[in-house]
Formats: C-alpha cells, sequence, structure tokens
C-alpha cells in the first residue's frame, strides 16, 4: 500500500513536471491530496508517512520484477485511475478496523470500549431504523405472492398493500424482476415528477427525470458527457465531498476549485466565482459546469435564495451547466433556513428550458429515509437541447437500468403517506422523530465542540456533518511533521486512539492551504452523543495540555 | 445554450448500443399506439413472463421488512427456512439492506461465491479478489476502464459482439479489435483468426492488452470446447494479454455434448506456468440463467493473477461508488447458496429452476427449427444463453429498398418485421457481423406456449418479403 501510493506520488510529480500549462495551485491541491489519499464518504484517511517520502525517488512501483510479465500491472493501468483520489480504506479507519477486532480479545486494554464510526455518511450502520411504510412496500414488491396471502393482511398496513399494489401496475407484466426502461419505470418517474411539483410548485417532467444507482452514477455521468480532456474544467466547492475530484479525475478534466468563506457560515461568494473562473480561463481552461453542494457536505450549510438566485444568474451569464447536489434537501435542522431547489429558484426567477442548463440531484441515501444500502436516486435533467438528452439516454442504456427497489422507493421517497392514510400517523412519527434527533445531536456536538480550545465550529443548518476549524499549535504541527503525518490526521490519529471515535481528516475535502479540519457526522445515536462528547473534551484538553505552545 | 451537442465529449457521441437502439424506440412507440409488441430485444425473462423462483424471493422481503421476523405470525406466510435464511444474510450485514456494505460486497457473501467457484472448478477461490457489483456490466465498466489507457489499447471483441464491449471500450476512448467467429463452423473460435487481428492491430500501432471471450456467447449461443479454451489461453499467454471471461449465462445449457466450463478450472488445469501468469477476470450475473433477476442488478467477478496492487486501484474505483445496491448481494448469495436436499424449500425450488430451464431448452429449438423453415434464413442452433441469431439472407431488391429509405439492410428488415408482426428483434449490424451479411437476434424468452405463434407469424412476415424483394438476381451472400 505504502509503496504504491508513493509511485502515485512520483508519477503525478512527473506528470506535473511535463505539464505546465495545469494552474499552479490546482495542480499544488492535486498533488497535495493524492499524497493524502483521501475519501470516499466513508473513510477519509491522511496516509502519514508518504507524505515526507514523496519526494524520494528510489522505491518505486514497476520495480516490481515479478509481475512485470503480466499484462495488467500498475505500470500499465490507466494513469486516471491512479490519478483519482478516493482511497476508501485509509489508515484511520484501517486502524480502527484493527482495534474493533482486537477490542473482542483485549477489553481492558483500552480506555474505550467501543469504536464509534463518525467517518461516514451511513445512518443504518449506526442503528437508525428504516422507515415502516417504505419497508413494507418494499417487502411485498419483493415478493408479490404475498398480495395473495389473507395472512399478509395481518403483517402489512392496508395503505402499504395498496401502495404496492399500485407500484406494481406501473411495472411492465408486475415484474419486479426484469430490466426497466434505461432511465427508470415511467409510473414511478411520474410520481418523482409530481413529488417535485409539489415541493417546488413549478411543473416537472417525467421524461427529464434519470433514475440512478444512487446519486452518483448520475454525477458520472454528466461528468462523461462534459468533459473531453483536461481543458475542461468543472468549478467545484473547496472544501467538497470527494466523489466530485474522483470523478473529474476519472475522466481527465480539470477540478476548477473555488473556496467556501468559513467566517461567513462556509458562503458562496459570487466574486470568489468570477475570480476562479477568470484565473482558469486564463489558463486555458473551459470551464463548463458549476458544482453546487446544497445542503453543503462537508460543511453543512444551507443557501440562502438570495445566493442561489445570483449563482444562477452567474451560470447563466458566464453559460455554464450547473450541477445541484441536492441529496441532503431533507436535511435542514435550523428554523431560518430552508431548502429551496434551484430548479425553484431558476424557475421564480423567469428562467425556463432556453434559459439555464440543470441537473438536480437526488439520493434516498440521505435525508430521514438513509438508505444507503438501496442504492436509489435520480437526476432531473432541464434545459439541454433533445440531441444532448439522447446522449444522455444512449449512455444510461449501455448499463440497461438502475435497480428496481431503488427505483421504487425514490418514487416512496417523493410520494410519502399522506393524511388519513393508514400509515400516515407512524410515519410522521418516524420521520420527525428521525429529523428532531438529528437537529439534536447536530446542535449538541456543535455546541460541545465550540467549547473546545482553538477550535471553532459553524453549526451544521443541514446535511449530516460537522467541519470544525482546528487551531493547532505550532508545537502539534511540529510533532506532525515529526511523525511524518498531516497535522490534521496527527489530532485524528490521536483522537482515535484515545477514545475510539473515527472522523476524517478535512485534507480528504481539501481546505484553505494552513488550515486544519476534520469532519464528524452528526450519526451516532442520540444515546451514545454524551459520551462522545465527554471524551472528545477530555482528549482535546489533554491534547492542548501536551502541545499548547 | 450551456452544453451544446457539439461540445459534447466526442467518446459519447461515438458509443453505440443496438440493443436500446431505433428499433427499441419504435417498438416503444407502438406499443403506446397500442400495438402489441412482443419484446425479443433483451434478454429480460421475467419481462416476458418467466415468474421469479419463489425461495430468493421470500428471503429478500424478509430482509426487506426486518420487523416481520419478530412477528409471531411470519411463518404463517414464510417457510422455516426463508426465514432462517433471512437471519442469515441480516447478520452479515451491518445495519441490514439500509447500509452501505464495503465497497468490495459483504464479506460473508464474496466467501459464499468463493465457496461455489471452488465446488464448480475444484480449484481454491479467494474472496479477497471477488468483488460483487451491480450487474455484471458495471464490473466490466471497472475492468476495462482500468486497462484502457487511450486509443493505442486495444481490445480484442468476438464479432459478433454483446454490443456492452463495444459501447465501453468506445466510451473510454479505446480501440475494438474484432475477431470474427465462424458461422460456418457454429460459430467457432478460431486462433489464427485471433493471430491475424491482433497482427493486423499492431501494425496499427495499437497494443493489444485483453481479449473478450462470451462463453456460451451472445449473441451467438454457442459453447466454447475445453480444447478450445486452452487454445485461447494459451495465446493470451503468448501474446500478454488479459482474459476478460463473460461467463454469465453458464447456467444456460441446452445441449449435453458440450456443458459449461469455466475458464479458471481450464486455466489451473492446464497448470504452470499459464496458471501461474494469465490473468483472467471472469464475471457472473443474477441477471441470466434460471434466475432472470435482470432488474435487481446484481453481479461479480472474480481475478485471477490480477497483482494486489491493481486489485488495490480497482477498489478504490468501486469505492467512489460507495457500495453494490444490498439486496442484489443477496440474491448472488442465494444464487451461489441454493436451497439444498432436505431443506424445507429445496423440492419447490428444484422444480421451479428445472421448470425454467427445460422450458428454454425447447424453446431454443422451437425457435431455431422456425428459423431454419424460413425461406433465405438459416441459423445454427443455440447450444447455450439466451439468443437465437440468424442470417437473414438479403435479396437485392431488398439492398436496394433499404438504401432508398435509408436504412442498413438489417434495420430496414427488423423494422419492416416489427410493424408487420410486432416482433422486436436487434439487426445484427448492431453486434458487427462481416460485411454483406445481415442477422437478427432475438431472444428465446418469449413463453413457450406462445412460441409457436411467433414462429408463424415470422415465416409469414419473412417468406412475404422474400417473395415481394425477390428479382430473381441473387442474394447478399453466406
Amino acid at each position: 500500500m505504502r509503496r504504491f501510493v508513493i509511485g502515485q506520488a512520483k508519477n503525478l510529480i512527473d506528470q506535473t513536471r511535463r505539464r505546465c500549462c495545469q494552474p499552479h495551485h490546482h495542480n499544488n491541491l492535486r498533488l497535495l491530496s493524492l499524497l493524502r489519499p483521501s475519501a470516499s464518504d466513508s473513510t477519509t484517511v491522511y496516509s502519514p508517512r508518504l507524505f515526507s517520502s514523496s519526494s524520494s525517488s528510489s522505491d518505486m512501483p514497476g520495480s516490481d520484477s515479478s509481475s512485470s510479465s503480466l499484462p495488467v500491472t500498475l505500470d500499465s493501468i490507466n494513469p486516471k485511475v491512479l490519478k483519482c483520489e478516493y482511497a476508501v480504506r485509509g489508515e484511520i479507519v484501517s486502524i480502527a478496523q484493527r482495534l474493533q477486532d482486537d477490542l473482542k480479545i483485549n477489553k481492558d486494554a483500552y480506555p474505550f470500549d467501543e469504536i464509534i464510526y463518525c467517518n461516514i455518511g451511513n445512518p443504518q450502520s449506526l442503528g437508525q431504523q428504516p422507515i415502516t411504510f417504505f419497508r413494507e412496500v418494499l417487502a411485498l414488491c419483493s415478493h408479490t405472492a404475498l398480495l395473495d396471502e389473507s395472512a399478509t393482511h395481518g403483517l402489512f398496513s392496508s395503505d402499504s398493500i395498496d401502495r404496492a399494489w399500485k407500484i406494481l401496475d406501473q411495472i411492465p407484466g408486475k415484474a419486479t424482476g426484469a430490466y426497466s426502461h434505461s432511465q427508470g419505470i415511467k409510473g414511478l418517474r411520474d410520481a418523482i415528477a409530481a413529488g417535485i411539483e409539489a415541493r417546488d410548485g413549478f411543473p416537472a417532467d417525467p421524461n427529464d427525470i434519470f433514475m440512478t444507482d444512487g446519486a452518483s452514477p448520475g454525477v458520472h455521468m454528466m461528468m462523461q458527457l462534459l468533459i473531453s480532456s483536461e481543458k475542461d474544467g468543472i468549478l467545484c466547492p473547496i472544501p467538497q465531498y470527494p466523489l466530485y475530484s474522483a470523478s473529474i479525475a476519472l475522466h481527465g478534466g480539470s477540478l476548477v476549485p473555488y473556496y467556501l468563506d468559513e467566517a461567513s457560515g462556509w458562503g458562496l461568494e459570487i466574486s470568489e466565482l468570477k475570480k476562479q473562473l477568470e484565473d482558469a480561463k486564463s489558463k486555458g481552461i473551459t470551464v463548463r459546469a458549476l458544482a453546487v453542494i446544497n445542503p453543503g457536505n462537508p460543511t453543512g450549510q444551507v443557501l440562502s435564495e438570495e445566493n442561489q438566485r445570483d449563482i444562477v444568474d452567474f451560470c447563466k451569464k458566464e453559460g455554464l451547466v450547473l450541477l445541484a447536489d441536492e441529496v441532503y434537501q431533507e436535511n435542514v435542522y435550523v428554523p431560518d433556513k430552508k431548502f429551496h431547489s434551484f430548479k425553484k429558484v431558476a424557475r421564480s426567477m423567469g428562467y425556463g428550458e432556453k434559459d439555464i442548463s440543470l441537473v438536480s440531484f437526488q439520493s434516498i441515501s440521505k435525508g430521514y429515509y438513509g438508505e444507503c444500502g438501496k442504492r436509489g436516486g435520480y437526476m432531473e435533467v432541464t434545459g439541454f437541447t433533445s440531441d444532448v438528452r439522447e446522449q444522455i439516454y444512449k449512455v444510461a442504456s449501455v448499463n440497461l437500468c438502475s435497480n428496481i427497489s431503488g427505483q421504487i422507493l425514490a418514487s416512496l421517497v417523493m410520494s410519502p403517506p399522506k393524511p388519513g392514510d393508514d400509515s400516515y400517523d407512524s410515519y410522521i412519527a418516524e420521520k420527525e422523530g428521525i429529523l428532531s434527533s438529528l437537529a439534536t445531536r447536530a446542535k449538541t456536538l456543535e455546541e460541545a465542540l465550540n467549547k473546545l480550545e482553538g477550535v471553532t465550529c459553524n453549526r451544521a443548518e443541514g446535511a449530516m456533518y460537522l467541519f470544525p476549524c482546528i487551531n493547532l499549535p505550532q508545537k502539534a504541527i511540529a510533532a506532525a511533521e515529526a511523525a511524518k503525518t498531516a497535522p490534521d490526521a496527527f489530532y485524528c490519529k490521536r483522537l482515535l486512539n484515545a477514545t475510539g471515535i473515527v472522523v476524517v481528516p478535512g485534507s480528504g475535502f481539501r481546505q484553505v492551504p494552513g488550515t486544519w479540519h476534520f469532519r464528524c457526522t452528526i450519526l451516532p445515536q442520540e444515546d451514545k452523543i454524551p459520551a462522545i462528547v465527554n471524551r472528545l473534551t477530555e482528549f482535546h484538553k489533554s491534547f492542548m495540555d501536551e502541545f499548547r505552545d | 445554450m450551456a452544453l451544446e451537442y457539439d461540445l459534447l465529449n466526442e467518446n459519447v457521441k461515438k458509443c453505440q448500443y443496438a440493443v436500446r437502439g431505433e428499433l427499441y424506440l419504435r417498438a416503444s412507440e407502438l406499443q403506446k399506439e397500442g400495438k402489441k409488441i412482443i419484446f425479443t430485444n433483451v434478454g429480460n425473462p421475467h419481462a416476458l413472463g418467466q415468474k421469479p423462483l419463489t425461495f430468493p424471493r421470500q428471503v429478500v422481503a424478509l430482509c426487506q421488512a426486518p420487523f416481520l421476523l419478530d412477528d409471531p405470525n411470519v411463518g404463517m406466510i414464510f417457510p422455516a427456512d426463508a426465514i432462517a435464511r433471512a437471519k442469515h444474510y441480516l447478520s452479515l450485514t451491518s445495519g441490514g439492506l439500509g447500509a452501505y456494505s464495503d465497497s468490495r460486497g459483504l464479506p460473508g457473501v464474496r466467501k459464499e461465491v468463493a465457496e461455489f467457484i471452488q465446488r464448480r472448478d475444484g480449484y481454491p477461490s479467494d474472496p479477497e479478489l471477488i468483488f460483487l457489483t451491480d450487474g455484471a456490466s458495471k464490473g466490466v465498466m471497472q475492468i476495462l476502464n482500468c486497462v484502457i489507457r487511450g486509443e493505442g489499447d486495444g481490445i480484442l471483441v468476438p464479432v459478433p459482439q454483446y454490443p456492452l464491449y463495444s459501447a465501453t471500450i468506445s466510451l473510454l476512448g479505446g480501440s475494438l479489435v474484432p475477431y470474427y467467429l465462424d458461422e460456418s463452423e457454429n460459430w467457432g473460435l478460431d486462433v489464427n483468426n485471433l493471430r491475424q487481428s491482433v497482427a493486423q492491430a499492431r501494425s496499427q500501432g495499437i497494443s493489444v492488452r485483453a481479449m473478450v471471450i462470451i462463453n456460451p456467447g451472445n449473441p451467438t449461443g454457442q459453447c466454447l470446447s475445453e480444447a478450445n479454451l486452452k487454445e485461447i489461453l494459451r495465446f493470451c499467454y503468448n501474446e500478454k494479454l488479459v482474459l476478460l471471461g463473460d461467463e454469465v449465462y453458464q447456467q444456460n445449457i441446452y445441449q449435453d455434448e458440450r456443458p459449461f466450463i469455466s475458464s479458471k478450472k481450464v486455466l489451473m488445469d492446464m497448470g504452470s506456468p499459464f496458471s501461474k501468469e494469465v490473468q483472467l477476470v471472469s464475471f457472473h450475473t443474477v441477471s441470466k440463467g434460471y434466475w432472470g433477476e435482470c432488474g435487481q442488478r446484481g453481479g461479480y467477478f472474480e481475478m485471477t493473477n490480477i497483482p494486489p496492487r491493481v486489485v488495490e486501484e480497482i477498489y478504490k474505483v468501486a469505492s467512489i461508488a460507495l457500495s453494490p445496491n444490498v439486496s442484489a448481494q443477496i440474491f448472488m448469495g442465494l444464487m451461489v447458496s441454493p436451497p439444498k436436499p432436505g431443506d424445507i424449500s429445496y423440492d419447490q425450488f428444484a422444480r421451479e429452476s428445472k421448470g425454467i430451464l427445460e422450458s428454454l431448452r425447447r424453446r431454443a429449438k422451437i425457435m431455431t427449427d422456425g428459423f431454419n423453415s424460413c425461406k433465405n434464413v438459416v441459423c445454427n442452433f443455440t447450444e447455450g444463453a439466451m439468443y437465437s441469431f440468424p442470417q437473414i439472407r438479403l435479396p437485392p431488391g431488398a439492398l436496394q429498398a433499404a438504401k432508398q429509405a435509408g436504412k442498413v439492410p438489417d434495420v430496414f428488415y427488423c423494422l419492416k418485421l416489427l410493424e408487420a408482426t410486432g416482433i422486436s428483434t436487434v439487426p445484427g449490424s448492431g453486434f458487427g457481423q462481416k460485411e454483406g451479411v445481415f442477422h437478427l437476434r432475438t431472444t428465446i424468452l418469449p413463453a413457450e406456449e406462445e412460441m409457436p405463434e411467433i414462429m408463424d407469424s415470422f415465416k409469414k412476415f419473412n417468406d412475404e418479403f422474400m417473395t415481394q424483394y425477390d428479382n430473381g438476381f441473387g442474394y447478399s451472400r453466406m
């Protein structure tokens, strides 16, 4: 592992030297984040020793003669694959998994009795229960023979049975085991379009919906379409969810960063967008699209409608496709903020199909449902000519279709039980229970973090994460350097070893150089939060006692 | 407009995927207009009325609604072995069907897959080298993405081929290097042809990196013999090619002379140096076989002789998609470890699966015999997989008419067939074929009781078509 990352670093350095047309800071960013094999949503880890050894050239891949006669070796695979940054099993999570195994045997060897995974937005793995109604419908659709059994009525709610029939009637031949239309089952897209209409107050067309296995494949599809070479740039927020950097790297494009302003609650400044756009242009990069994550990941901010209008105008003026990652649309925790879809904002400004190209991504993995394992999602594609749309359809069709239970669930989250339905009360109770508990957890953790010496943390207005800034003492930075690790990873590793809490160093998401963060989910169950706060507070105090300048 | 057609990635525009192309779109239009369409364009058994196997659906339904397991009445509608199996699979997850799994798939299911491979081949299989995927196509894309660096990299692909390969190679900007299957030898694979293809590609500066085999064949339905597989593996060894073994139809065998034999088994049988040095990735799915669970999007690939550091890179790319969907992973687990004799559900499971396979075998025969009874149509027997790929010898008059209509001749024929009979097929040009020779692909999946009628209506259309365009001058050649 170590050797190959060093190899990647070397390759990248070589490429950097060869390629002078790349923007300078951009290169540095790419280089840095490669050296820190960063993150999937799961687990981001800085791989410490790599940082300093990257300049050494002695230990390179390709010197592995045992595999040199094979057709496919590390030296001969697609360099874009090597370049992309998305290490899922980074060092901190590997350590956590080892600790977890060891805890079973050596319970007394550690100052904690369990590992608490705050590294990944995977709510059900931390005990969040699925919404009963959704799962009832899915079970009935999975085994339709149940619908003919009289005993089923004793085991399932009556509206789940009705809904399952309704959904089956929309599937040709009621065949949930068949490939569907490559955009997804038409009747389910009708339900989604109706849900979007109800949300926005503007019409939505089922033919604009492309259902996908989670939101990520949709993002990949758009990148594939937009990116022909490194001359094509995509504006991405920094800090960002690393799907974007990874997908851009895999497709051989250039990530054009724009920095969110931490001081103003991770504000998105149009002047910053303009500056970065001009900067990219001057380097010969054609910026094709702007990615916006709202609510933000890892930053948790919810954009104001006014800000969104400015963003829409910016895209319209500059001819950019707006890629709106709206997967956290149900996750808003503060009364003064509300989620507005970019489509609604654009339409309320009077902009129609001809004015702006807009793609909105939605997922069933987030929200109050948190159904990550189902891999369901959709993108709503508006403002594209029919010949472009055909190309999107074609790319979708190569993979045949997205999985049917994910499709069914995507339609259910956009058309949940209504007042008067048998399941309505329990559905609302489950939904509100989860959302209000998430809000409480976000608040408790944010307050606790802000009480720590040298730590400032913007509130999580939405999404599932806190992204505190740690003002590390020089002595800690020096100790990290001595340990050949990045300062934020150094801190996170210490935290893990002392408390069993797993968080992700900010370097996995990128950050303003010289600042240090970590990302912590708000997903551990509520009864665990006080213990987390205590352990974190205690750890931080002793860390500062050790390193305070 | 921010995204003009002209500005799109050229690789996207170049890519073609006929299985859902012009014919399919026209068929969908006709269906909307109320015409009865028989979709034989996609290997999608449940869409044509094949019933899902009961046991796996029971297990997955219980996993979808785990609260049922706590209900004292659950035994009224689920057999005890389905309940036990659901508990087993839920115990392999961390948070049920709603939580992301390991990006390579649930370790417990990968272990079951490895045990299945070991039972099938008689050689050990390592779960660490098995990745579960959202259908086999995703796996093929992941591996090709890893292999292809640019247009200088070539992939040997059979022609006719399943267009997933051409489409993916084109999306990734690589070069497809065709090798032709010999129709007159029952779609045999001649290693001399392979050599020629490689030599020709190399003379054009293409570095050939990998070879695809589809066994049993799609769209061609042939089953490769053990001797032939040995030749292929030796060829890959000599030419330093990764072999991608598309073995998704391994359950679909309709003759007894050539049972399915996996590339992995043949490779291991060959011993050193082959078994140590030939790189092989083989693909499997829950979409085919007697399962036909296309809508689940479940599959796996197994890697042999792929260096650990490359496996790490493939893992990294897999991790970008977080995880394959968990319910399909459970389907895969069930497929590789179905009910055993003595289990409560065994008899029903065996009856259902045998029923499907035997019917497919009869349908394969009805269909090939039907095609061979038609004027100017010749068709190799469907030994395996789910398709017939008859050659249609088009008279010059038809070629002329197609030209006037601005259509490729086989597209022209298939469109006429669709309009006249509602049978939705895929023109041979979507799979690649020798120049001047025309085919179409149908699945053998329409319900058995409808099969005679479908073949009658095909014959009626075809023979009239041939009469209409036959002006007595010779035909497109074999």
